[in-house]
C-alpha cells in the first residue's frame, strides 16, 4: 500500500505548495509511490486519513490551533513546508508593532471583525518531526526528504552556513561585490540561490546553529549599515527568532 | 416551490480559502455569497518602517502564483515614488519575465484547476493515466514557463533578480537562444491547448457588465499603460482609486470595489475585451478557434481568454527575445532614485488582473502602503454573476447547481491568499 499524504495550508501565500507542483514536472513518478488525499489547491478530493501531512504557512490566528492538533493527531509525521511554517517568516514582521494599530492601518473601523494574533510557526504550537526550509522550499530538497520520508529516515537538513555552498558555485562574496549578506549565519541548503543571483541572502532558511551574529552584524556596521538597516536586515524572515532572543535575554 | 442550499466549505482548486453559500427558499434567492475565510495578512501594515527596496521581495510573499506580478507592481510604485526612469534593457527583461508567469498561472489554471471540472474528475492526478499526453504536455509548458522567469529572476516564486531600477543578475544569450528554441517548440503544444478547449462546452451563461484592464495604444498591455474600460473612459494610474472605489455593501461586509456600474471585472477576459486590438494575430487566430470575441460576456469564457493570452505570450517572448539578441545583454547597474521621499502608484494586469500598489517614502523608509488586488475587485462581480445564474438553473439538481456555482468561481481563477485586505463576509 502506498503511503499517504496531505497537504494543509495556514497563512501563507501557498508558494511552497506551488513548488511540490513544479517538483512534479521533473519527478513525475513521485505519484507513483505516494497516495494523496488532501491537497486542496489542487485537487476536489479530502481524505482524513494519511500517515505524512505537510503543512504551510504560519499559525496566526486562535481558530488555526485546533485544526493544526487535529492534523498532528491524525498524522505519523508532521513535516512543515517553508518558513512561514519554520520560522513564522513574513507573517511575523508585523509581531513588533502593536496589533491594534496593525488591524487598525489595515482594516480601519472593521478592525475588530478579525481573528487574528501574533505569527508563530506550527512548531511553536504542535510537535513536529521535521522542518523543510526556505522561502519559497527548494524543490530538490523537497524530493529528496519525500524519498528520506519513504525509506523510513527523518529528512537530512545540513546544519552549515551557506557561505560553503556559494563557495562551491564560485560566488564572488556580496562582501566583495560591496552589498551585504546574511550567508555566514543562514543554513544552507538552497545551493546560495540567491546570492548566485545577485542578491545578498536574507535568511529565510533560518539560523545555523550556533552562527557568530555579533561578528556578522559588526561586519555589517564595518560596511557603513545602520543599526536600524541592520534590523531591518536581521527581522525580514527571522522577526519571531529575534523577540524570542530579546524576550528571554530580558 | 424550489428549495436548494448550496454550502461548499473552502472552495478546491483555488488559491486561497473561500465558501460558496447560496440559501434559496421556496424558489426566492435568499442568500448568495462567496465567502472569503483567508486569515488576514497585514502586509501593507508589515511594510511600515522597513527600507524602500525591501518592499518588493516582501510583497512578493502576498502571492505565490503571482509573485512576479506583485514584485512589478510594488517596484513600479517605488519607482514612481523616487523618480527613477528605467533602461529599455529593463523594461524588455521585465517584459519578458511577466510573459513566464502569465504563461505558468495560466497553463496552471486551465490544465490542472479547469479541465478536470470538464472531464468529470476531482484533479489532473487521475487525469495522468487516462489523458498521460495532456498532462505531459501541461508539464512540459509549465517548466519551459517557469525556466523563463528562473533565466531572468531567478525563480518565479519568489523572484530574486528584480529590485528598484533594474536587475541584480542578467540572462546569457546562451540561455536566450535556448529559451527561443524552446517557446517555438511551444507552438504545437499551444496550437494542441487551443483544440482541447475549444472542444470544451463552456456553460452557456452571459451576464453584461463593465470589464477593466491596463491599455496601451501600441502594445498588449502588463506593465505600466492607463486604467481603460469597456464602458469608456481611461484614467492614469495614479488616479486608481477613483476606478476601484474600495467600500461596504449592504448585504456583505466585504469589502468590494464598482467603477461606474455596481462591479466590474478583471482578469484575462478584461483583457481581451479591452486590448483584444493589440493581440498578436495568432492570438486572434486562437481566439477565432475558441469562439471568442470582444466583447464576450460569459465569464466562464475567462478561460478561454487564458488559452489566447497563452498563445500571445508565447509569440511575444519570442519577439523579444529575437530583439534582446540583437541588442544583446549588457550587465547594467539599476538606475538609482533621484529622490529618497515621494508617494508613487504602480500597476501590473497580473494573470488574474489588474494589480495596484502605492507606497508612499520618507527618507528611504516605507510610511504608508495600500496593494488592491484583482480578486477583491471581482468579488462584487462574481457575486452578481452567482445571483444572475442561480434563478437560470433551480430546475437542476442540488450536485449539478453546485457544480455550476464552483466553476463560475473557479473560472474567475481567484486567488485568494492575495486577500491583503478582504474583509470578512458576515451574515445579517
Amino acid at each position: 500500500m502506498k503511503p499517504k499524504i496531505a497537504f494543509f495550508e495556514f497563512t501563507s501565500c501557498e508558494g511552497c505548495q506551488l513548488t511540490v507542483v513544479d517538483s512534479l514536472q521533473d519527478h513525475p513518478e513521485l505519484l507513483d509511490v505516494v497516495e494523496i488525499v488532501q491537497f486542496r489547491e489542487a485537487m476536489t478530493e479530502k481524505g482524513e486519513d494519511y500517515a505524512i501531512a505537510f503543512i504551510e504557512g504560519s499559525c496566526t490566528r486562535p481558530s488555526d490551533e485546533a485544526r493544526i492538533r487535529e492534523i498532528r493527531e491524525r498524522a505519523t509525521y508532521v513535516v512543515t513546508l517553508g518558513a512561514c511554517a519554520h520560522l513564522g517568516g513574513i507573517n511575523s514582521i508585523r509581531n513588533r508593532q502593536e496589533l491594534e494599530n496593525v488591524r487598525e492601518y489595515v482594516y480601519g473601523e472593521k478592525k475588530d471583525w478579525f481573528d487574528t494574533y501574533p505569527a508563530r510557526p506550527i512548531g511553536a504550537v504542535i510537535k513536529v518531526d521535521a522542518e523543510i526550509p526556505g522561502c519559497p522550499i527548494d524543490k530538490k530538497e523537497f524530493v529528496t526528504a519525500v524519498t528520506h520520508l519513504l525509506q523510513g529516515r527523518m529528512p537530512y537538513i545540513p546544519d552549515y552556513p551557506l557561505c560553503i555552498e556559494c563557495k562551491l558555485k564560485e560566488n564572488v562574496c556580496m562582501f566583495l561585490r560591496g552589498k551585504t549578506c546574511l550567508g555566514p549565519i543562514t543554513r544552507a541548503g538552497c545551493d546560495a540561490i540567491c546570492p548566485t543571483y545577485g542578491d545578498g541572502c536574507e535568511g529565510c532558511r533560518g539560523l545555523v546553529p550556533n552562527g557568530n551574529i555579533v561578528s556578522l552584524k559588526n561586519a555589517l556596521r564595518e560596511r557603513g549599515m545602520t543599526e536600524e538597516q541592520i534590523d531591518a536586515k536581521m527581522t525580514m524572515f527571522l522577526t519571531y527568532q529575534q523577540m524570542q532572543t530579546e524576550g528571554a535575554a530580558q | 416551490m424550489t428549495t436548494v442550499k448550496v454550502d461548499v466549505h473552502h472552495l478546491t482548486r483555488v488559491e486561497g480559502h473561500g465558501n460558496i453559500v447560496v440559501d434559496v427558499e421556496n424558489g426566492e434567492l435568499k442568500q448568495c455569497e462567496l465567502q472569503i475565510v483567508e486569515t488576514p495578512r497585514f502586509f501593507e501594515a508589515m511594510l511600515r518602517g522597513r527600507p524602500y527596496d525591501e518592499s518588493s521581495h516582501i510583497t512578493s510573499r502576498i502571492c505565490g502564483i503571482c509573485a512576479v506580478g506583485h514584485a512589478t507592481a510594488s517596484l513600479r510604485a517605488t519607482e514612481r515614488a523616487l523618480d527613477i526612469t528605467l533602461s529599455p534593457q529593463t523594461v524588455m527583461l521585465r517584459k519578458l519575465n511577466f510573459h513566464g508567469e502569465i504563461l505558468d498561472s495560466h497553463i496552471l489554471h486551465a490544465y490542472m484547476l479547469i479541465a478536470p471540472d470538464f472531464l468529470g474528475v476531482g484533479s489532473v492526478i487521475p487525469l495522468a493515466k487516462t489523458a498521460p499526453d495532456v498532462v505531459l504536455r501541461a508539464l512540459r509548458m509549465k517548466k519551459t514557463a517557469g525556466d523563463l522567469c528562473k533565466a531572468i529572476c531567478g525563480r518565479h516564486t519568489h523572484p530574486i533578480a528584480m529590485t528598484v531600477g533594474g536587475f541584480t543578475a542578467f540572462p546569457k544569450l546562451a540561455e536566450l537562444r535556448d529559451l527561443r528554441e524552446r517557446l517555438i517548440a511551444m507552438r504545437p503544444d499551444y496550437e494542441a491547448t487551443v483544440e482541447l478547449f475549444s472542444t470544451l462546452k463552456f456553460p452557456a451563461y452571459e451576464r453584461d457588465t463593465e470589464y477593466i484592464a491596463l491599455h496601451k495604444d501600441d502594445e498588449y498591455c502588463f506593465i505600466d499603460g492607463m486604467i481603460a474600460s469597456t464602458d469608456g473612459g481611461t484614467w492614469d494610474i495614479s488616479e486608481y482609486r477613483q476606478v476601484t472605489n474600495e467600500q461596504i455593501v449592504p448585504h456583505s461586509s466585504a469589502k468590494h470595489t464598482k467603477n461606474q456600474r455596481q462591479s466590474y471585472m478583471v482578469g484575462a477576459l478584461a483583457r481581451f475585451n479591452v486590448n483584444y486590438n493589440q493581440l498578436h494575430p495568432k492570438a486572434k487566430d486562437a481566439a477565432a478557434a475558441l469562439g471568442l470575441q470582444p466583447i464576450t460576456v460569459n465569464p466562464y469564457m475567462n478561460t478561454a481568454a487564458q488559452v489566447v493570452e497563452i498563445v500571445h505570450c508565447i509569440e511575444d517572448a519570442i519577439g523579444i527575445i529575437d530583439q534582446l539578441l540583437v541588442r544583446g545583454i549588457k550587465p547594467e547597474l539599476p538606475a538609482p532614485p533621484t529622490r529618497m521621499s515621494g508617494t508613487g502608484a504602480g500597476a501590473a494586469d497580473v494573470p488574474r488582473g489588474t494589480l495596484f500598489h502605492e507606497y508612499t517614502i520618507e527618507d528611504g523608509k516605507v510610511v504608508g502602503a495600500n496593494c488592491i488586488i484583482p480578486t477583491g475587485q471581482n468579488l462584487a462581480n462574481i457575486e452578481a454573476d452567482m445571483r444572475g445564474l442561480v434563478p437560470t438553473i433551480l430546475d437542476r439538481s442540488q450536485a449539478d447547481i453546485t457544480l455550476a456555482l464552483e466553476m463560475l468561481v473557479r473560472a474567475y481563477d481567484p486567488c485568494i491568499s492575495c486577500s491583503t485586505h478582504l474583509l470578512d463576509v458576515k451574515f445579517e
